[in-house]
C-alpha cells in the first residue's frame, strides 16, 4: 500500500479520488454519463498536445513553459492563412471527399504553423538563454506580452476572407473564427464511433497518441537524451561535451512547435479559432495538467502528460455540471471554474519537490 | 575518558526501510560525552542513513520514518526536523555538502545564526528587523576557519570552490555553533590530504576535550586508530559490534566490516610487467598550461606523461592538482599547449578531449559526475552513447537508444565494480556515497578511453571497494594499455599503484617522484619547499 502511494504520489491519488467523487456525483444527480465521458475523451484529445509541449521545455532545462502562447500564435496564423486560401473549399479536393479537403486544410495549417513556430521558438530560445535562472518569470511575462502584441497585429493584418474579418466591413479580424467551412472537427470525426451517447473521437486521439509516440522516440534519441542531460545537470552535460545552450534551444523550439500543432488540434475539436485574448490562459492549463500528472519543474515525462491531461480535463468537464447541481445560483459556476483550475495549479506547484533524490 | 555508563546518546534498535528495502536492521549506537566514536562499515552499510535519522533529515521522514528509540542525555527525543536536532545540541557535517553556493563563506558559516544588534526599527517591530552585525559575524567566521586552519578570505562566494574547501567550510560552520553536545562528521576526510586530515583530527581532539561527543565516519582505518576512543561497526544494515579502540586493531576492524580477512591494497601482480613505457612516447604533454579554476588555479605547468604508465598527481587542497584534469575536460577555462598522443587539443572546443579519447572522472560526483534523478543505467551509458555513438540502434533514419544493449552493459558494470543497488533502474542519487562513485567510474570506463583521468577515484569508498577500484585501474592499464592519470589527496593510494608521482604546489609542478621516494621527500615537495619540477 505504502509503496503504491509512493509510486503514484499522494497528490495524484487525491486528485484521482476527487475525479471519482465527481463521477459519483454526476451519477447521483442522474446526469447523462455516457455523454459526459465522451466529453472527457474529447477534451483529453483537444488539450493533450498543448500539455505535451511542456515535456521538451522542462527536460531541456527552461522549466515550465508558460510562454507557449508564442507557438500558439504561430499555429493560429497557419490556420488563418489556410482559411484565407480557402483550401477546404477547393473543388478538386472536395470532390475526393469533404473530409479529405478538411485534412488537407488542417495539415497545411499545421505545416505553416510549424515553420513559423520554428522561427519564433528559435528567437524565444535565444532570449531564454540570456535569462538563465529566472525562466519561469520570463516565460510567464513573454506569454502575456505576445498576446498583447498580437492584439494589435490581429487588427492590422491584411486578410480579407469573409470568414476572418468582422462582418460589417470593419477593420481587423474577428474574435472568434468559425471553422465550419474549413477544418472543424476533421480529426474528431475521422473514425468516430458512438455507443449510445458515448462517442469516441478516434482520429483526434490517434493523432494525439501519434505525437506522444514521436516525442517518445525523440526522447530516446541521442539528441533527446543529451537534451535531458543538459536540463538535469548542465555541468554533467558540459563534461560530456554537450553544448548546453544549443540543447536548450532545441527544447524551446520543440515546445513552441508542439504548441502550434496543439492549438490547431484544439481549434478543430472546438470548431472555432479564438484570437485576441483567447489563448491567454492556455499556458496555465497546460502547466496545471502536467503538474497534476506528476511532472515537476525539472522533470516531465509523457505519462505525466497522458495522466495529467485526462485528470485535469476530467475534473473540468464533470466539475461544472456537478457544482451547478449543488449550487444552482447561476453565476457561481464560472467562479468555481476559476477556483478549481487556479487552485490545482497552486496545489501542484506546492507539491513539486526539488531535484535532489537524497535531499 | 570516563567509563561510567552515562551516555549522551543512545540509539536503540533502529530499523529503517526505503520503499520495502531494509537498510537498517535493528542498530544500536551508544556514545559517552567527550568521546570520539568511530562509525564504521562498508559502502551502503547504513552509516549516513543512521546519522540522517539522528539529525531528523527530511529524507527519512518523507520515506516513512523509522522504528526504534533515540535518547539524548537520558531523555527520549523525537527528532523529526534538523531544527529539533540542533535545539538538542546535535551538529552534523554532511557527507554531501549542504552549503548555499551564492553565499559567501561567512554567510554560509553563520546562516540561521546571524549576530544582530538592535536598531530603531527592530525595537518597534521585533528581533527579525535587527541589523546584521557583519563585523562580529566575520570575526566568528574567521575564528572558526582558523581553528581548522583553512586559509581563505571569508568574503569569497562558495559557488565553484573546490570540494576540499567546501568540506572545511562545512566543518567551520559546525564548530561555530554554541551549545553543541554531539557532533557528527560524515566522511570529513574523504577529500583531504593526510596533512589536512591530521589538522582536522587535531581539531576533533580539541573539541572532544571540551566534553562534546563526536561521531566520526571514515573509511581510513589509520585515522580511527589515531583519534577514536571507541567504535561501532555496521555491516549491511546490521549491528556487528561496539568496541573500545584500545581493545582492538586495524586488522580486526577491517575483518568486522567486511566479514572476512583483508589483504593488501593492491596485490603484487605475479605476472611480469610487460609494458613498454618510453620517454619518447608521450600520451599527454602540457606546455605552459594554465587553468582558471577558482580555488584550484593552475599557473603554468610543463609536464609529459608517458604512454601506458600510471601517473599520479598529488598535492595539498587548493594547490591546483584538481585544476589539471578539469581544464583538459573543458569545465574551466584553460590555456597553453596540450597534446594528446602528439595531436594538439583545442581547449576552446567543447568535448574535444572526449574526441581524443580522453575520459575524466570528476571529484565532484554530485555536481558534475551524475544525473541524480536518472537511473544507474543511463548514468553509465551516457557518455559512450553521446560521444562514441554506442548503445544506439538505427531505425530508419533515426538513431535510438538500444535499451537491451544498455541494460546488459550496465548490469555487467554493476557486477564488475560491485555496485550495491536494488537494480540498474535505481536512481543514481539514491545510492550510498561510495556506490555513486563507482557509477561515475563505470561511465568513464564505458568510454573505452585511451587516456583516463580519475580525480579522487576512491573518495568515500570503503577499503574493500578501494582495492577493487585500484586493481581495476591497474588491470585496465596492464591489459588494455590505457594511460591512467590519478589525481588524489591520498598519497598512500598514489604510491600503491603509480609509476611516477607529480606533486603540484601553488599551481606549479614541484617535482616528480618515484613511488618509493622517502616520506620526507614527499613531505617537502607538498609543503612547497621544492620548485621547478625536476625529476628525481
Ligand atoms: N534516499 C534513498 N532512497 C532509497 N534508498 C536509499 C536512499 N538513501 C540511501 N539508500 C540506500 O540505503 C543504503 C544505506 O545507504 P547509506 O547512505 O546509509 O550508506 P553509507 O553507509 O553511508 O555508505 P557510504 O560509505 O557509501 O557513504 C544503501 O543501500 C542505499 O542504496
Ligand atoms: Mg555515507
Amino acid at each position: 500500500m505504502k509503496s503504491m502511494i509512493n509510486k503514484f504520489g499522494l497528490p495524484r491519488i487525491i486528485i484521482a479520488g476527487f475525479f471519482l467523487l465527481l463521477v459519483m456525483g454526476a451519477a447521483y444527480f442522474d446526469m447523462n454519463m455516457p455523454q459526459l465521458m465522451g466529453d472527457v475523451l474529447r477534451r483529453w484529445g483537444m488539450f493533450g498536445i498543448l500539455a505535451l509541449a511542456m515535456v521538451p521545455a522542462v527536460q531541456c532545462g527552461i522549466g515550465l513553459n508558460f510562454g507557449i502562447s508564442m507557438g500558439i500564435v504561430g499555429g493560429l496564423l497557419g490556420g488563418i492563412i489556410v482559411i484565407q486560401l480557402n483550401i477546404a473549399q477547393n473543388p478538386a479536393l472536395v470532390a475526393i471527399h469533404p473530409l479529405f479537403a478538411g485534412w488537407a486544410a488542417i495539415l497545411t495549417a499545421i505545416l505553416i504553423g510549424v515553420v513559423l513556430a520554428v522561427g519564433i521558438g528559435y528567437l524565444y530560445g535565444l532570449l531564454l538563454n540570456k535569462v538563465k535562472g529566472s525562466e519561469m518569470t520570463v516565460t510567464t511575462y513573454v506569454g502575456f506580452s505576445v498576446i498583447a502584441f498580437m492584439n494589435m497585429v490581429w487588427m492590422l493584418l491584411p486578410f480579407d476572407n469573409g470568414e476572418l474579418i468582422w462582418p460589417n466591413a470593419g477593420k481587423g479580424m474577428r474574435n472568434t473564427i468559425s471553422l465550419a467551412s474549413s477544418f472543424s472537427e476533421v480529426m474528431s470525426k475521422t473514425g468516430e464511433f458512438s455507443i449510445g451517447d458515448f462517442s469516441v473521437p478516434t482520429g483526434m486521439l490517434l493523432f494525439f497518441f501519434f505525437m506522444c509516440f514521436l516525442m517518445w522516440l525523440f526522447m530516446r534519441s541521442r539528441t533527446g537524451l543529451a537534451m535531458s542531460a543538459a536540463g538535469a545537470n548542465p555541468m554533467f552535460a558540459k563534461a560530456a561535451g554537450i553544448n548546453v545552450d544549443k540543447m536548450r534551444l532545441v527544447g524551446t523550439v520543440l515546445s513552441t512547435v508542439l504548441a502550434a500543432v496543439g492549438i490547431l488540434v484544439y481549434a478543430q475539436g472546438y470548431g472555432f479559432m479564438q484570437l485576441y485574448n483567447g489563448p491567454m490562459m492556455m499556458g496555465f492549463t497546460s502547466v496545471a495538467a502536467v503538474l497534476i500528472g506528476g511532472a515537476t519543474p525539472k522533470r516531465a515525462l509523457i505519462v505525466h502528460v497522458l495522466v495529467g491531461t485526462f485528470l485535469f480535463q476530467g475534473i473540468m468537464t464533470l466539475g461544472l455540471p456537478v457544482v451547478n447541481q449543488i449550487l444552482p445560483e447561476g453565476n457561481l459556476s464560472e467562479v468555481m471554474r476559476m477556483i478549481i483550475s487556479n487552485g490545482i495549479i497552486i496545489y501542484a506547484l506546492t507539491q513539486t519537490k526539488g531535484g535532489d533524490g537524497r535531499e | 575518558m570516563s567509563t561510567s555508563e552515562n551516555y549522551v546518546l543512545k540509539m536503540d534498535n533502529i530499523v529503517k526501510e526505503y520503499s520495502g528495502n531494509r537498510v537498517l536492521k535493528g542498530v544500536n549506537l551508544y556514545i559517552r560525552p567527550g568521546e570520539i566514536h568511530a562509525l564504521m562499515g562498508e559502502n551502503g552499510a547504513g552509516k549516513s542513513t543512521l546519522m540522517n535519522i539522528l539529525f531528523g533529515m527530511p529524507v527519512i521522514h518523507n520515506t516513512g520514518g523509522f522504528e526504534g528509540t533515540v535518547q539524548v542525555n537520558g531523555q527520549e527525543a523525537n527528532i523529526d526536523t534538523p531544527l529539533k536536532a540542533m535545539e538538542l545540541g546535535i551538529g552534523m557535517v554532511h557527507q554531501e555538502f549542504m552549503l548555499i553556493p551564492g553565499f559567501t563563506v561567512t554567510e554560509n558559516i553563520k546562516v540561521g545564526r546571524e549576530t544582530t544588534t538592535s536598531n530603531l526599527v527592530s525595537r518597534i517591530f521585533g528581533k527579525s528587523m535587527e541589523t546584521l552585525d557583519k563585523k562580529s559575524m566575520r570575526k566568528d567566521a574567521k575564528t572558526a576557519l582558523k581553528t581548522i586552519g583553512l586559509q581563505i578570505e571569508d568574503y569569497v562566494k562558495v559557488a565553484g570552490l573546490p570540494v576540499g574547501y567546501m568540506q572545511f567550510i562545512e566543518i567551520a560552520r559546525e564548530l561555530d555553533k554554541t551549545g553543541i553536545k554531539i557532533l557528527v562528521f560524515d566522511e570529513p576526510t574523504a577529500v583531504l590530504t593526510e596533512s589536512e586530515a591530521d589538522r582536522l583530527l587535531d581539531a576533533m581532539r580539541v573539541i572532544a576535550a571540551q566534553g562534546i561527543a563526536i561521531v566520526f565516519i571514515t573509511h581510513r582505518l589509520d585515522e580511527v586508530m589515531a583519534v577514536a576512543d571507541s567504535m561501532t561497526v555496521l555491516r549491511d544494515g546490521e549491528f556487528v559490534a561496539r568496541k573500545e579502540i584500545k581493545d582492538t586493531s586495524a586488522v580486526e576492524i577491517a575483518e568486522l566490516m567486511i566479514g572476512r580477512k583483508v589483504e593488501k591494497l593492491v596485490d603484487e601482480s605475479t605476472e611480469p610487467d610487460t609494458r613498454q613505457i618510453s620517454e619518447d612516447n608521450i600520451a599527454v604533454s602540457l606546455r605552459n598550461y594554465k587553468v582558471d579554476m577558482p580555488g584550484e588555479q593552475v599557473r603554468g605547468i610543463d609536464l609529459d606523461i608517458r604512454r601506458g604508465e600510471i601517473f599520479g598527481i598529488g598535492g595539498l587542497a587548493g594547490q591546483g592538482k584538481l585544476g589539471i584534469p578539469n581544464g583538459i575536460q573543458g569545465l574551466y577555462k584553460a590555456e597553453g599547449e596540450v597534446k594528446i598522443n602528439g595531436e594538439p587539443l583545442d581547449l576552446e572546443k567543447l568535448g574535444d578531449a572526449l574526441n581524443h579519447k580522453v575520459a575524466f572522472v570528476s571529484e565532484d560526483r554530485r555536481g558534475v559526475g551524475l544525473l541524480l534523478e536518472e537511473s544507474i543505467e543511463e548514468n553509465i551509458i551516457f557518455s559512450a552513447m553521446y560521444t562514441n555513438g554506442k548503445f544506439l540502434k538505427k531505425i530508419g533514419w533515426m538513431h535510438l537508444y538500444d535499451g537491451a544493449a544498455g541494460k546488459a552493459h550496465a548490469e555487467d558494470m554493476v557486477k564488475t565494480l560491485d555496485i550495491r543497488c536494488t537494480g540498474i533502474r535505481q536512481a543514481a542519487g539514491r545510492l550510498s556515497g561510495g556506490n555513486q562513485q563507482k557509477v561515475c567510474l563505470a561511465r568513464a570506463l564505458t568510454l573505452e578511453p585511451d587516456v583516463l583521468f580519475v580525480s579522487e577515484p576512491t573518495r568515500g569508498i570503503d577499503i574493500g571497494a578501494k582495492k577493487l577500484v585500484l586493481e581495476y585501474l591497474a588491470k585496465l592499464n596492464r591489459e588494455q594499455g590505457v594511460t591512467v592519470i590519478i589525481v588524489s589527496s591520498e598519497l598512500t593510494e598514489l604510491r600503491s599503484i603509480s609509476d611516477r608521482i607529480a606533486i603540484v604546489s601553488d599551481g606549479k609542478l614541484a617535482c616528480i617522484l618515484k613511488p618509493d621516494a622517502s616520506d620526507a621527500d614527499f613531505g617537502l615537495a607538498m609543503s612547497g619547499a621544492w620548485k621547478g619540477g625536476q625529476e628525481s
